[in-house]
């Protein structure tokens, strides 16, 4: 007879391992393997890396904006990423955001508030159809949750372009070709090459650098809570660690006259 | 039940008018004699049930903030997540919970499955328990499909559409399961309502089940029957403690995934918005149904059986079947411990089911080192059934036992005296 505590480990690793089983995410490319990067915000210590996640903004704001909506963020979310409330109130009111329908029955557009959500760039699906070929810019909110790999599929992704498809492969008309994409034919053009931004902290803008800033900007847009749970999680797991132990001394002392 | 320590004048009013006091004493105090030699797999009874009242308390909770609309359900779900206060906590807990919830009770199935604790007279115990599964699985689903995402959506439109496979008024009964002509804002309102109301109907069948298990009290590793008052040890504090400590395992194992890993069981697809006119090109159910989902796909047409209205005998006749099981085994041994052949095939079973769940998450066209995964399915479909209808009746007949000891009492300080 095995040991019991042997048995539920056994148990729980066959659970886990079938678990694991899981099919591979629907919007990866057919057995491509997805580059594992080092990223801040792994493991259960990890936080986001404020100056990258400053500079993913910067460049959501300056390239991804003009397609893709953030409909889910708030201007006051970006206190997560190290903004100050000033800051915040400041980039709301680039943004015109439209209001009302005032005393006179009229809709008016007025800067946005910190309390508004992100300004979308099209107004509707149709219209961003209509402006992108056919293709609609997914929304970016929770993209990194929506994709198996998370951020590494982002990064990856963004840098998987290829200038001409490998032989034998045709695009459609306005396809580009990329090796992460399912089915490697994306209506999106490589969005950025070096230099495609001027960092205002002075970080060379490679578009490694770019992928890496704007993929740790949207981990932290689909998740804005990691910091807080992974913190309050180690607390958790202490505790219940230290109870844990203590309820088997207990139950050591009350099952002594048993055995 | 004596009055022994009820010594308290309060207690002793109520106690005279409702005999609550002893009646949670006979139930999980010291009044409950239990078997002296459980071991730790009969942690995961009361374990599920401690799971249920969280997944009860934070479903609760998250109602307060859900809205049951198709342009919003997604919204407000995602609104719990960053705008409520420890929304994503409550919501977290309440995803993995569900999963903790399976992960329990399947290893307090195997358990069961193993010591023979379906066996006389212990049956309706085991039927109650089939229930508590099937309202499970009812409650899952349709939980599952509450966020409005594309694998609630499309999820919701495979199990649904299983039912037009019932002849003549299948498709009747799939327009009357919708509320409409297609998936859509009635079907997920009555989803929400079911989803809050059958937790509720769950409860009330583990109180039944709690009912049976304390008239003839608990099984245990053994298989033999309690003899007398040296066999068996007053459940508190021996067993509260003791469930107290698995407890403890539990939630560190529970709240890893919560904190760390926390769509672990989830697919990513999920935190896509439903579109109806966007099919994801691979439709998985969640974990727990995989292995059922690898039965429905494994049934090819039989003579004039269609393939799909074989496979929806085949899932629901799979747990169904089980139902049976205190009668397909003939063995007057309980436990697999004495039985040398089923122990065996036991093991060859869970092995069975594990590759069922693999085979679930696979598309059947997939192949694996060459072969077809549809075949993998058939045959550990096949095997599954054989199990239950083949093997189990005649390893039953045709297993000569070990002899089981005389009492739990002889067996334990047998072993005491040895070591």
């Amino acid at each position: 007879m095995m040991n019991p505590m042997k048995n539920a480990l056994l148990a729980l690793g066959l659970t886990l391992s079938m678990a694991l089983t899981l099919s591979a995410g629907s919007a990866l490319a057919e057995g491509v393997k997805l580059p594992e990067r080092d990223w801040s915000f792994n493991g259960m210590f990890g936080t986001f890396d404020r100056g990258s996640q400053q500079r993913g903004f910067q460049v959501y704001k300056e390239v991804c904006a003009s397609c893709h909506s953030l409909r889910l963020l708030a201007y006051r979310n970006l206190a997560g990423i190290g903004m100050s409330a000033d800051q915040i109130k400041a980039v709301a009111a680039e943004f015109e955001v439209t209001d009302g329908p005032n005393a006179e029955g009229a809709m008016y557009t007025r800067p946005a508030r910190p309390s508004d959500r992100f300004a979308a760039p099209f107004a509707n699906d149709n219209a961003a159809r209509t402006a992108n070929n056919g293709a609609l810019p997914p929304d970016l909110s929770l993209m990194a949750k929506a994709r198996k790999g998370g951020a590494d599929y982002l990064h990856a992704l963004l840098t998987g372009y290829k200038e001409a498809p490998p032989e034998g492969v045709t695009l459609s008309e306005g396809m580009q070709y990329n090796t992460y994409f399912a089915g490697n034919q994306i209506a999106m053009a490589a969005p950025f090459a070096d230099s495609a931004v001027e960092y205002a902290d002075g970080t060379k803008a490679t578009k490694d650098q770019i992928a890496t800033d704007i993929s740790t900007f949207l981990a932290w847009a689909a998740e804005p809570e990691l910091e807080e749970r992974k913190r309050l999680g180690i607390k958790v797991l202490l505790f219940l660690i230290v109870l844990t132990a203590m309820l088997y001394a207990v139950k050591r002392q009350v099952w002594k006259d048993l055995h | 039940m004596s009055n022994k320590f009820f010594e308290n004048p309060v207690i002793k009013w109520v106690e005279y008018r409702l005999p609550i006091f002893s009646f949670i004493d006979e139930s999980v105090g010291s009044g409950y004699p239990t078997p002296k030699n459980l071991n730790y797999w009969w942690n995961f009874g009361s374990l599920a049930g401690i799971v249920l009242t969280i997944l009860i308390v934070t479903g609760i909770v998250l109602a307060m903030s859900y809205t049951p609309h198709v342009d919003y359900a997604f919204e407000s779900v995602e609104r719990i997540m960053r705008d409520v206060n420890y929304g994503w906590l409550l919501r977290y807990i309440h995803m993995n919970g569900g999963s903790m919830f399976f992960i329990l009770v399947y290893i307090h199935m195997f358990r069961g499955m193993y010591y023979g604790s379906y066996k006389e007279p212990r049956e309706l115990l085991w039927i109650i328990g089939v229930f508590i599964v099937l309202a499970m699985m009812a409650t899952a689903f349709m939980g599952y499909v509450l966020p409005w995402g594309q694998m609630s959506f499309w999820g919701a439109t495979v199990i649904t559409n299983l039912f037009s496979a019932v002849p003549i008024i299948g498709d009747s009964i799939v327009t009357w399961l919708w509320g409409g002509f297609s998936i859509d804002n009635p079907t997920l309102n009555r989803f929400f309502s079911f989803h809050y109301l059958l937790p509720f109907v769950i409860f009330a069948l583990v109180f039944v089940h709690l009912w049976a298990l304390h008239v003839h009290k608990s099984n245990n590793p053994l298989g033999v029957d309690i003899k007398g008052p040296e066999d068996t040890i007053p459940f508190h504090p021996y067993y509260t403690i003791k469930d107290l400590y698995g407890l403890g395992i539990l939630m560190i194992f529970f709240m890893f995934f919560v904190f760390f890993a926390p769509n672990f069981f989830g697919e990513p697809d999920n935190y896509i918005k439903a579109d109806p006119l966007v099919t994801p090109p691979h439709i998985v159910p969640e974990w727990y149904f995989l292995p059922f989902y690898a039965i429905l796909r494994a049934v090819p047409d039989i003579w004039f059986i269609s393939a799909k209205l074989g496979g929806v005998i085949a899932m629901f006749g799979s747990i169904l079947i089980l139902i049976l099981l205190p009668w397909l085994d003939r063995s007057p041994v309980r436990s697999a411990r004495f039985r040398p052949i089923y122990r065996q095939l036991f093991w060859v079973f869970v092995v069975d089911c594990f590759i069922l769940g693999w085979v679930g998450a696979n598309s059947p066209d997939a192949v694996f080192h060459g072969i077809p995964f549809l075949w993998i399915g058939q045959a550990s479909t096949a095997y599954y059934f054989a199990h239950f209808l083949f093997i189990i009746p005649l390893v039953s007949i045709l297993e000569k036992p070990k002899m089981p000891p005389e009492s739990i009492n002889a067996a334990v300080t047998n072993k005491g005296a040895a070591s």
